[in-house]
């Protein structure tokens, strides 16, 4: 055990498929969504996520190469054929591996796991990878130190498809209260919480004509607060803010973090 | 004898018309679709307690929470009045109810109410010169978009102004009949503390004056009253009825839920598994989406009647914040339009006349590939309206039905289908971070 945080022993990332050949299921299904395998700034999240779990001794497994897209994106721009296509090839592959409860890094594909999915056939326990944490951390599963952010400042961004769309608000806020933290809110924060500008499918295009881009507004509203840490739980908030810290030239001052990258670093993973 | 019908027939032909109208717009609502509702009876009647009748949802601006409070209680309360003058203009009486019980132990009651109407009236009257002031001095932001240019600002003046035409009338009727009081002219009442305050207004004025007054009060609120539920059913102010239903029937889902359709998924079955039975082939053609009002659910439509146009959904959508053409009120608006428009044809022409017009040519693509989804228009809305479902559905027409999405989109679309992931990354190599685990 004393071994885990020994980066130089690399750490296996099962999947559903081996476990399926041993006969086995796993406890909890990572779903890692497309930004999380893809993108290098959401695959540093995805990274620090599966050491975590593995430095937790939970028994999960990823659908590796065998996952594919919710469906999300296709959706919310109208392409309801699509979505249906995504969802019930991903169901039918749930299922066969006796998924019960996944857990995600992604809002987005929580979201639709957790409420599009079921009257299609695929009924799981969802949770976001911020609930899962809290409860590592309340189940003694893992510990924090509360060292890692001393005197640091920090706000968190909430994200639509976390937030409003599903109403965890609080779930986030208690992990990073676990890290000795106290979180400045902006005045755009719960209910209220200003989008970073990329949900319904916006990622993926350009933005209409307008006088500013939502993501700046955003991050500017963050960078007034002038914290260190803009804590996220969302891929696409995470790049967005990102880019609008960047375009400020305040990406020396401010650094926007994922909750599993803080928990990770509060573990030394 | 002759006053009283009048009385009647006023009433009654105000009434009437305002019945007809309402019958109309129920019609119009019933052309939408079925709509999917999730939630129980208690779930409903608890929602609509709280947003409707409590405004929790109001308390998001305190300012206006206030204001808005005091034009609401005191409408609540003087129906009570209300009451009383349906009774005296029936019966040619002077104050009814108060006679009925001036004798006994609840005649307290009465004063109580009438004192309690009155503070409120004075409040809304106050609220009233606040609501006018923001629209037109201090001109906040919400109300000067470009969808409020024309009639919806006139309407909007207009029944603020009727506001104060009620309330002036019904503080002349007071202040007039406690000066007849003063001079034994009319029978006590009990006192009225914010009539007593403006009677000696009239200190001057013969009673012969302060009677035909007190009449003109009566009947100017009359009138107004009668006017006022003539006017609603053709203007925003729809509102005050409307919010009951419509926060009963809120769809009690997560927000991020969006609708499955049966249709695709039938056909999507059909393509991933060919030994499935073929569709009925005289089956009609599934619509996917809505190109028009016909094509939305009685809930988006009874949405659009119950939006009284205050623009909250607007002042939080991120996409009208930084310019862009989007505002959801004007979703609502346009809905609303529309459908007067089809009820109207429907009117004239009888119910299968086509215009070949449709809510797309009130509603852009423009507008419509600028939301995020984010549902802040959702939550902000104190009556619970869903502007963000109208534009899925439109979205869902453009792409399915005409495959007008926006290229980049499409290449999306396309990339998903072939990569199962939105980029153009290969499917292999999904899973290439768990050899970077070091």
């Amino acid at each position: 055990m004393t071994q885990k945080n020994n980066s130089s022993t690399p750490i296996r990332i099962p999947t559903c498929a081996e476990l399926a050949t041993e006969g086995k299921t796993p406890d909890v299904l990572f779903w890692v969504g497309c930004a999380g395998s893809f993108d290098d700034r959401a695959k540093k999240v995805t990274k620090s996520f599966a050491r975590i779990l593995h430095h937790a001794d939970i028994n999960f497994a990823i659908l590796g190469t065998e996952e594919s897209c919710t469906g999300d994106p296709a959706k919310r721009a109208g392409n309801e054929f699509l979505f249906q296509m995504m969802a019930l090839q991903n169901i039918q592959l749930l299922n066969a591996y006796h998924i019960k409860k996944i857990v995600t890094a992604c809002p987005h594909c929580f979201n639709t796991l957790k409420n599009e999915y079921p009257e299609l056939g695929g009924q799981y326990e969802v949770i976001h990878h911020s609930q899962f944490l809290l409860e590592l951390i309340e189940t003694g599963k893992i510990k924090v130190n509360g060292n890692s952010f001393r005197g640091k400042k920090i706000t968190y961004h909430d994200p639509c498809y976390l937030g409003r769309a599903n109403d965890v608000y609080e779930a986030p806020r208690d992990l990073i209260e676990k890290l000795d933290l106290e979180i400045t809110e902006m005045k755009r924060s719960r209910e209220k919480g200003f989008c970073c500008g990329a949900g319904g499918a916006q990622m993926f295009k350009e933005a209409e004509p307008g006088n500013k881009e939502v993501n700046i507004e955003r991050a500017e509203e963050a960078m007034a607060l002038s914290p260190d840490i803009i804590a996220v739980g969302c891929p696409f908030c995470n790049t967005m803010l990102t880019d609008g810290i960047k375009i400020n030239e305040k990406q020396d001052k401010i650094t926007v973090l994922d909750l599993a990258e803080m928990i990770a670093q509060a573990n030394n993973l | 004898m002759i006053s009283s019908l009048i009385f009647i027939l006023i009433f009654f032909s105000a009434f009437g018309f305002f019945l007809f109208r309402v019958i109309k717009i129920r019609r119009n609502i019933l052309l939408g679709t079925d709509a999917q509702l999730e939630g129980t009876v208690s779930q409903r009647i608890f929602t609509m307690l709280c947003v409707a009748f409590g405004q929790s949802k109001m308390t998001a601006r305190p300012v206006a929470f206030f204001l808005h409070l005091f034009v609401y209680t005191a409408f609540l309360f003087t129906q009570i009045e209300l009451l009383e003058i349906i009774i005296d203009g029936v019966s040619g009486g002077h104050r009814t109810i108060w006679h009925w019980i001036e004798n006994s132990a609840i005649a307290i009651t009465y004063t109580i109410l009438i004192n309690a109407i009155e503070l409120l009236s004075i409040l809304a009257f106050f609220a009233t010169i606040a609501f006018i002031s923001r629209r037109n001095i201090i001109r906040l932001a919400r109300f000067q978009k470009p969808e409020m240019k024309g009639w919806p600002s006139l309407d909007a003046n207009l029944i603020l102004s009727g506001e104060l035409f009620l309330i002036l009338s019904i503080m002349l009727m007071n202040s007039a009949d406690v000066a007849l009081q003063h001079m034994g002219q009319s029978q006590s009442t009990g006192k009225f503390l914010i009539s007593n305050l403006i009677a000696p207004v009239w200190q001057n004025t013969d009673s012969a004056t302060l009677h035909i007054l007190e009449r003109v009060g009566w009947w100017g609120h009359l009138i107004g009253i009668l006017g006022f539920m003539v006017y609603l059913p053709f203007s925003k102010h729809f509102h005050i009825l409307l919010a009951f239903p419509n926060t009963f029937f809120t769809n009690q889902k997560s927000k991020g839920k969006f609708t499955n359709l049966a249709a695709v998924t039938s056909e999507v079955k059909l393509m991933l598994d060919p030994t499935l039975p073929p569709p009925d082939a005289n089956a009609p053609l599934p619509k996917f989406g809505a190109k028009d009002v016909q094509h939305l659910t009685w809930k988006n439509l009874m949405d659009a009647y119950t939006c009284t146009e205050c623009g909250r959904c607007t002042s939080v959508c991120p996409a009208n914040l930084t310019g862009k053409k989007l505002s959801p009120r004007k979703i609502m608006m346009d809905t609303r339009d529309r459908l007067e428009e089809v009820g109207k044809n429907i009117d004239k022409h009888g119910k299968d006349y086509l215009d070949n017009k449709s809510l797309l040519d009130r509603i852009s693509e423009e507008e419509l590939w600028a939301c995020t989804s984010c549902n802040a228009c959702v939550q902000a809305c104190p009556v619970n309206i869903n502007p963000l479902e109208i534009i899925l559905e439109l979205r869902r027409d453009l792409v399915m039905e005409q495959s007008k999405a926006p290229s980049s989109l499409n290449a999306m679309f396309s990339n998903i289908e072939n990569n199962a992931a939105p980029w153009q990354f290969s499917p292999m190599d999904r899973a290439n971070w768990t050899q970077e685990m070091n």
